[in-house]
């Protein structure tokens, strides 16, 4: 069933009291506008589409700040070179995705819809673990296609209003939800930029510090994985920062990542492996 | 065995629009002014949990009179409709227009359909526009109709005074706190006289066009209300708690076994 055409009487599904879902809604009505509800054919399609990379996300005190690189590859093209993957949900959370671009970008507007018709429907907003908990049931749909290699593994990052702190929560292909202590990484270049982060992160570091952080890690990612971009210099494309504070989501401006991303590059002008953690 | 009676289509309709109009006049007014960076809805509304004004989509809310569990319903589809309509094409093509016909068509067939009891409710559904002359504020009444309203416009109860007291004093360009004392001024105005309605029993929020979100509506909470009105009079959110929320003493006194109607 497509939407109703203005004019229309409103349709009795519409009326009948139920569900503050909207997926569920969907479902109901009109299934097929929903990513995870299409049937492929056997085979992977996993070279099909382009793949998003890397998403780094780190708790600050009084906060949470989530990057992700501007490269989406199709095999050893770059398909795009300043895709956005990390996005805001609500006030308090944001998501970023990395997997088959193309259906992470409709999951991830699935789930702000989501959570703005829950907040519309009940006239309150969902706690930060239910708001998880809603996220993993959107990627355990997706679990049929996530088998033919159509992937899609967010991270999620809020505030929580009740502890304030930052959160973050990781998830697996089939739903899984497992929340992560100071930080976290997910993509391709995933890995790099962990153990960069391992190296780089303390529990006293400010917004600005732990921004730099994620950018440094981002950059070791991208030096050792093809599929993830480094700050662009010359085309001026820098990754996307998104910090989550009580006073709600800011995405940080192009200008302020510049001058944090210049600064990284012209420190590794001097040391291209980054700055030196101690050894003891 | 009960008699066939006949009874005419146009005395058939009369009935239907006098039960409706009578259930509408029993709850208090609800008013929505145009100021000079969007629309503001003010009504009378001791239950902080019930709303009679809601957001509905990025520029568009909703207020309604009546039947709580009527407008409830309805205010429901609406955000379904949007967010269903916004998810499969794009936010922008969400419409208060396209709802209000919507609502419009859903009033309308009720109405006329013999099967159903008419809806004892009115709805506006406003829409802010990026200038003030893309504001737009449709009234729609139990029967279907459609009004598109302009600067200011009242409905419930004493819909006809309060209608009188703005029409005297609204001026365009207003600023939103000088919008709100005036509606709240307004609200207190009946056939019978006036009162002071207190700031901690009024339901207020705004479509703000210049909010920097894409969601323009915004509820002003009770102590910014009081901040800006004075706490006059003392609230009846006291003596509310006792009693079904859902019918509030105030509500003029008919007899026991009317439908509840929200406050």
């Amino acid at each position: 069933m497509t939407p109703p055409t203005s004019g229309a009487r409103l349709p009795e599904s519409y009326l009948t009291p139920g569900t503050s879902s909207f997926s569920e809604f969907v479902g109901a009505v009109s299934p097929e506008l929903l990513p995870s509800r299409m049937t492929l054919p056997a085979g992977s399609a996993a070279d099909l589409a382009p793949h998003a990379t890397t998403i780094v996300a780190a708790t600050f005190d009084g906060g949470v700040v989530m990057a992700g690189d501007r490269r989406a590859t199709m095999g050893n093209i770059i398909a795009q070179r300043d895709i956005e993957k990390v996005f805001p949900t609500d006030e308090y959370s944001c998501v970023g995705i990395a997997g088959t671009a193309g259906l992470a970008v409709e999951l991830v507007r699935l789930f702000q819809t989501e959570l703005e018709h829950y907040e519309k429907i009940e006239g309150t907003t969902l706690s930060i673990d239910g708001k998880a908990n809603r996220l993993s049931a959107l990627i355990r749909g997706n679990l049929g296609m996530a088998m033919q290699g159509l992937a899609v593994v967010p991270l999620f990052a809020g505030f929580d209003l009740i502890s304030e702190q930052g959160r973050i929560f990781s998830y697996d292909v089939t739903g899984g939800r497992y929340e992560e202590t100071a930080f976290h990484s997910v993509g391709s270049g995933s890995v790099f930029a962990r153990g960069s982060l391992k190296k780089l992160y303390r529990d006293d570091l400010d917004q600005q510090q732990c921004v730099t952080a994620l950018i440094q890690s981002l950059y070791d990612a991208a030096d050792d994985d093809s599929a993830t971009g480094g700050p662009d210099l010359t085309r001026r494309i820098f990754p996307v920062v998104s910090v989550i504070t009580a006073d709600g989501h800011t995405r940080m401006s192009q200008d302020q990542v510049a001058a944090i991303a210049d600064e990284v590059v012209s420190g590794r002008m001097q040391r291209p492996d980054g700055p030196n953690a101690s050894l003891t | 065995m009960t008699m066939p009676f006949y009874v005419s289509p146009e005395q058939l309709m009369k009935d239907r629009a006098d039960f409706a109009r009578k259930g509408i006049a029993r709850g208090r007014s609800v008013a929505v002014v145009r100021y000079a960076d969007g629309v503001l809805f003010v009504s009378e509304n001791p239950s902080a949990a019930l709303h009679k004004i809601s957001e509905i989509y990025d520029r568009i809310a909703f207020a309604a009179v009546g039947r709580y569990n009527e407008f409830e319903n309805l205010r429901i589809a609406g955000v379904r409709l949007a967010d269903m309509r916004g998810y499969s094409y794009d936010r922008r093509d969400v419409t208060g227009r396209g709802l209000a016909n919507a609502y419009a068509q859903t009033l309308g067939t009720i109405f006329s359909s013999g099967g159903e009891k008419p809806y004892e409710i009115e709805i506006f559904v406003a829409e802010v526009g990026d200038t003030a002359d893309d504001d737009q504020i449709f009234r729609l009444t139990f029967d279907g109709q459609v009004v598109e309203e302009h600067d200011y416009a009242v409905m419930g109860g004493a819909a006809e005074a309060v209608t009188t007291y703005l029409k005297e004093r609204y001026a365009p360009g207003l600023a939103r706190d000088e919008a709100l004392a005036l509606a709240a001024a307004a609200l207190g105005q009946s056939e019978t006289g006036h009162r002071d309605v207190p700031a901690r029993d009024l339901e207020v929020a705004v479509l703000d066009r210049t909010r920097s979100q894409e969601r323009k509506f915004k509820r002003i909470a009770p102590p910014v209300l009081v901040g800006i009105l004075g706490d006059k009079g003392e609230s009846a959110k006291a003596e509310e708690t006792s009693s079904d929320p859902v019918t509030p003493p105030a509500a003029p006194a008919g007899n026991d076994d009317e439908p509840p109607i929200a406050p």
